[in-house]
């Protein structure tokens, strides 16, 4: 299946079409197919505009352009861009407009990446449906009663209907994969430490990785290559490891091992078990090798990465005091009564839900029971995956149990909700990448999808995976044709 | 019922660091508010905090000064809570794996203060209060600082002052931190309780916050001890709080109390790596630490038979205490130089803040020149005094103002025809003398001394004058 981003930058190079042409398709689709979708909370059409100029001008001089220059794309909300609101989809972070640019933004930009808007996300990329977002839900291209998924679930809805070439997500529980495997479409989770995180609003610190959401496995390549290097800003960055991914993307995989954990079979709906069963046989007639293994350690997955994640969140949050940014409450007697009124009236519950549960677990007499036990849980976890992957190149799983949800099911009952999650924590309590690809559609004609988890810094290897997979079944047939535009 | 006081130290220390401890903004001291600030110290969304390596350095430093143990593997934990001026409603901070432990600080007694730990932090933003509102300023928010903290091992308020003031000379030896109180880069929390002599439990302790002058952290611990005495002998009982003082009426106040306290909800914070340090690299940093004041007095008193309080005064500023070691070496008196330095010199330096910079004309070879004139006869005491005024005025060398007669020296004859002179010229000195007031024969030998621009010896001229008297 052709890459998008080369295909659009083979037409600007052939000068078949302009940036400024192209742009101008992409931000008139947004207007007419962001009323249905809520993909966008806020466009940014002129700098766009400008940006596109500025390719045609090099293109016209005659200068080489880059892979990534003049596409549009688009950012998640929480990733900071200079002068251009970053909300976080968060009435707190009302009309803030960052004074610096995130590390992944600056690095695009210079690469003359065109930027259309930033994208719809559960507030604080608290949710799985992007429903708990202060403007409300981002729909599902396919079928718009149902949600996009979440946390990214604006930049899914966008790249899925094609408003967006490509986009940059963040992924604390699946935030990437899952919105990607609900909108069929791809969703690359990186290694802890591949991207940087600098200019990411935190949600949870040691889980929270930036990485694209794209339609091809290809595109989720040439953006990872782009992102993923060291930055001297993020203490806990590390840089992608080895050669780019994309050239290694299309080697052979005979022999290859791919690795089932019975347990991430458990509990999913069969539909998406019989789409996992399938994807073994597509591997094994690529001559890869299917080992089954336990991975009991999962069972404690949910827990761990909720008390862990939602600690974080609770200290992470805890500078929005209406003080020096974003939205302040009216009236107030002193310091104190603001602060809280502030952020009484900002957060919505979802968010106020898991600074309570996190405030809780790191509390004197709670501390030992909740999170030191969760702490040393993710260990076992880290090592759980360490044995696996002697035994095993990559690990394949259902990324979500289902396929997306009805409107308005998931904030009904939060629980139920987070049990959702179950197929994609593990990798972000273990920091390794994952990669979602679509592999089927369930009976109410909405995509399933299915990760590819591998060891530590080894995007190369699932991307490889993934890439033959989708070469050999076609993704083609997940692409939504009602949305966006056609070239 | 007698009682005693138990006291322990928490020290903030802002040290000397160009830069901030997780960002590249100045550390700088005053500048108009929030002009010392960038995104990431006023902890803006999305940024994250980059240890700077210099505060690793130096609080290892301050730990070997102070005979900790340095840790190999440490860690930065958060420590929440939520305060106008804390940007991100959490100070980085150390809990469980601090840099330094187990030192101690030895007194002049002898008795040593023991040190639990020693950890590093950013300092908070300043409140400001004008004109009925509250405005925050962030340029202190980041500064880099050390927290030393003693054991309980504090008995009285003169080793409490004396605690503190070997604390701040280390740190200022060892290049650190300035430890200017008056400024804020030295700061106390005095935790205090009293028990009936002889009784090894601790009492009851209050929390004596943000002291910075060391008269005043004298005066606040007498008035809680009273406080704490009196309430007790009243059948009262001490109640766990937290304290301000109010140097005006010399009182302290409760400012909240123990069900008031914090939960900090300490834990490691997810933005920041292990901090991992080699012995090789504390060795190198071993290197670093000069001979410190006390021990430097031990050796003045030793090797130079200094009396103990000169030798304290020279050793105290590590600028006077290079300066005294560069002019006395290879003098055969370093107790003219010590005197020298401590007679005239430091007449020119009023201030604490003047003897830390020892800003003087003159350089410490300068000065061992003007001995050296001494120790080989060429000059004497009071030729090389007011030489060396002009010398300090002017920070020329001493050879600009003795000419070669003043250093031809004197022969007998010279001594003998001026104490001649001197009992003739002065009938009335005489006259008192042989009257029995010793004291004339005093003037009779200033007159050689003057007649000679302070050539002559004067002891053998009080000989000879005495000799010419019968």
């Amino acid at each position: 299946m052709e890459s998008r981003i080369k295909h659009y930058n083979n037409m600007l190079k052939n000068r078949e079409i302009t940036c400024t042409e192209l742009t101008e398709k992409y931000l008139s689709s947004i207007e007419s197919d962001n009323k249905d979708l809520n993909a966008y909370v806020t466009v940014t059409a002129d700098a766009a505009m400008e940006a596109a100029k500025k390719t045609d001008e090099k293109i016209s001089r005659g200068e080489e352009i880059s892979l990534l220059e003049g596409i549009p794309m688009t950012l998640k909300d929480n990733i900071s861009t200079k002068g251009i609101e970053t909300t976080c989809c968060s009435k707190i972070l009302e009309g803030y407009k960052p004074i610096y640019n995130a590390t992944v933004w600056e690095t695009l930009k210079t690469q003359g990446a065109v930027l259309l808007g930033k994208t719809n996300m559960d507030e604080f990329a608290m949710g799985s449906s992007s429903e708990t977002s202060y403007f409300g839900g981002a729909a599902n291209p396919h079928n718009i009663n149902h949600v996009a998924g979440g946390s990214s679930g604006g930049v899914a809805s966008a790249v899925g209907g094609n408003i967006a070439v490509y986009g940059l997500g963040s992924d604390t529980g699946g935030s990437i994969r899952q919105p990607a495997s609900f909108c069929g479409i791809v969703g690359l989770k990186p290694t802890y430490g591949a991207v940087s995180r600098f200019g990411l609003i935190a949600y949870a610190s040691s889980f929270d990785q930036i990485g694209p959401i794209t339609t091809t496995v290809e595109d989720s390549a040439i953006v990872f290559d782009a992102v993923s290097a060291y930055d001297k800003m993020d203490s806990t960055s590390q840089g992608r490891k080895g050669a780019p991914t994309v050239d290694t993307l299309k080697n052979d995989i005979k022999g290859m091992k791919i690795g089932i954990a019975r347990e991430y079979l458990e509990g999913v709906r069969d539909e998406v078990r019989v789409c996992i069963e399938k994807a073994c046989e597509v591997y094994k007639s690529l001559g890869a090798e299917i080992v089954y293994f336990d991975l009991p350690a999962l069972k404690y997955a949910l827990p761990v990465y909720y008390i862990l994640a939602c600690a974080e969140a609770s200290s992470n949050l805890g500078r929005y005091d209406g003080i020096r940014y974003g939205y302040r409450t009216d009236a107030y007697k002193d310091v104190n009564e603001m602060i809280c009124k502030t952020r009484s009236e900002g957060f919505g519950d979802e968010v106020k839900r898991r600074i309570m549960l996190g405030t809780y677990v790191l509390s004197a007499g709670y501390y030992d029971a909740y999170y030191k036990k969760a702490q040393n849980l993710r260990g076992s976890i880290v090592n759980a995956f360490k044995n696996a992957f002697k035994c095993c190149d990559v690990i394949l799983a259902p990324t979500v149990p289902m396929t997306a949800f009805e409107k308005g099911n998931a904030i009904s009952d939060p629980i139920e909700t987070y049990l959702t999650d179950i197929c994609t924590v593990p990798v972000n309590i273990a920091g390794l990448p994952g990669v979602s690809i679509p592999c089927g559609f369930g009976e109410n004609g909405l995509p399933i999808g299915m990760q590819l988890i591998g060891n530590t810094f080894c995007e190369s290897t699932i991307l490889n995976a993934a890439w033959q997979y989708e070469n050999a079944v076609g993704s083609e047939v997940f692409r939504p044709s009602q949305y966006g535009i056609k070239l | 019922m007698k009682y005693e006081m138990v006291a322990g130290f928490e020290t903030h220390i802002e040290l000397a660091t160009n830069t901030k401890i997780f960002c590249s903004c100045t550390t700088k001291f005053g500048g108009d508010p929030n002009t010392h600030c960038c995104p990431i110290c006023i902890g803006l969304p999305g940024t994250l905090p980059k240890l700077n390596k210099q505060v690793i350095k130096y609080a290892i430093m301050a730990g070997l000064a102070t005979n900790c143990e340095i840790a190999n593997i440490s860690k930065m934990d958060r420590k929440n809570y939520c305060y106008p001026d804390l940007p991100k409603a959490y100070q980085i901070s150390q809990y469980d794996k601090p840099l330094c432990e187990h030192g101690y600080v030895q007194l002049s007694s002898g008795k040593k203060i023991r040190l639990t730990r020693i950890h590093i932090e950013e300092d908070a933003g300043k409140l400001i209060h004008k004109r009925g509102d509250t405005y925050v300023d962030y340029n202190r928010g980041g500064v880099p600082l050390i927290e030393i903290v003693s054991e309980p091992d504090i008995s009285s308020v003169d080793e409490a002052k004396e605690y503190v003031e070997r604390l701040q000379q280390i740190m200022r030896f060892i290049g650190i931190s300035d430890c200017k109180m008056q400024e804020g880069s030295m700061r106390c929390d005095v935790n205090i309780s009293v028990r009936p002599v002889g009784s090894d439990k601790l009492g009851t302790r209050t929390e004596i916050k943000n002291m910075n002058s060391i008269t005043f952290i004298g005066r606040a611990m007498e008035y809680e001890f009273q406080r704490q005495v009196d309430l007790i002998e009243s059948g009262g009982q001490v109640e766990q709080q937290t304290l301000r003082y109010d140097d005006v009426t010399n009182t302290t106040s409760s400012m909240r109390g123990k069900e008031d306290a914090n939960d900090y909800r300490y834990f490691r914070d997810p933005d920041l790596v292990t901090i991992s340090v080699t012995d090789e690299e504390i060795d190198d940093l071993r290197k670093l630490i000069p001979e410190l004041p006390f021990e430097k007095a031990e050796r003045y008193i030793d090797e130079f038979g200094m009396n103990e309080k000169d030798a304290r005064n020279l050793s105290k500023y590590r600028r006077i205490a290079e300066f005294f070691e560069e002019a006395s070496d290879g003098v055969k008196t370093p107790k003219t130089v010590a005197n020298f330095i401590i007679g005239q010199i430091f007449r020119r330096l009023e201030t604490e803040d003047d003897k830390e910079k020892f800003d003087v004309a003159i350089t410490a070879q300068q000065l061992k020149e003007l001995v050296m004139l001494i120790d080989n006869g060429k000059i004497r005491n009071n030729l090389a005094k007011s030489t060396l005024e002009k010398m300090l005025d002017t920070g020329k060398s001493a050879g600009d103002f003795i000419s070669e007669s003043d250093m031809a020296g004197m022969d007998e004859g010279m001594l003998n025809d001026l104490c001649s002179r001197a009992v003739e010229s002065n009938p009335k000195a005489v006259a008192d003398y042989k009257a029995g007031k010793i004291k004339a024969l005093k003037s009779m030998v200033g007159f050689v001394m003057k007649e000679s621009r302070g050539k002559a010896d004067a002891s053998l001229a009080e000989a000879k004058i005495l000799e010419i008297l019968g």
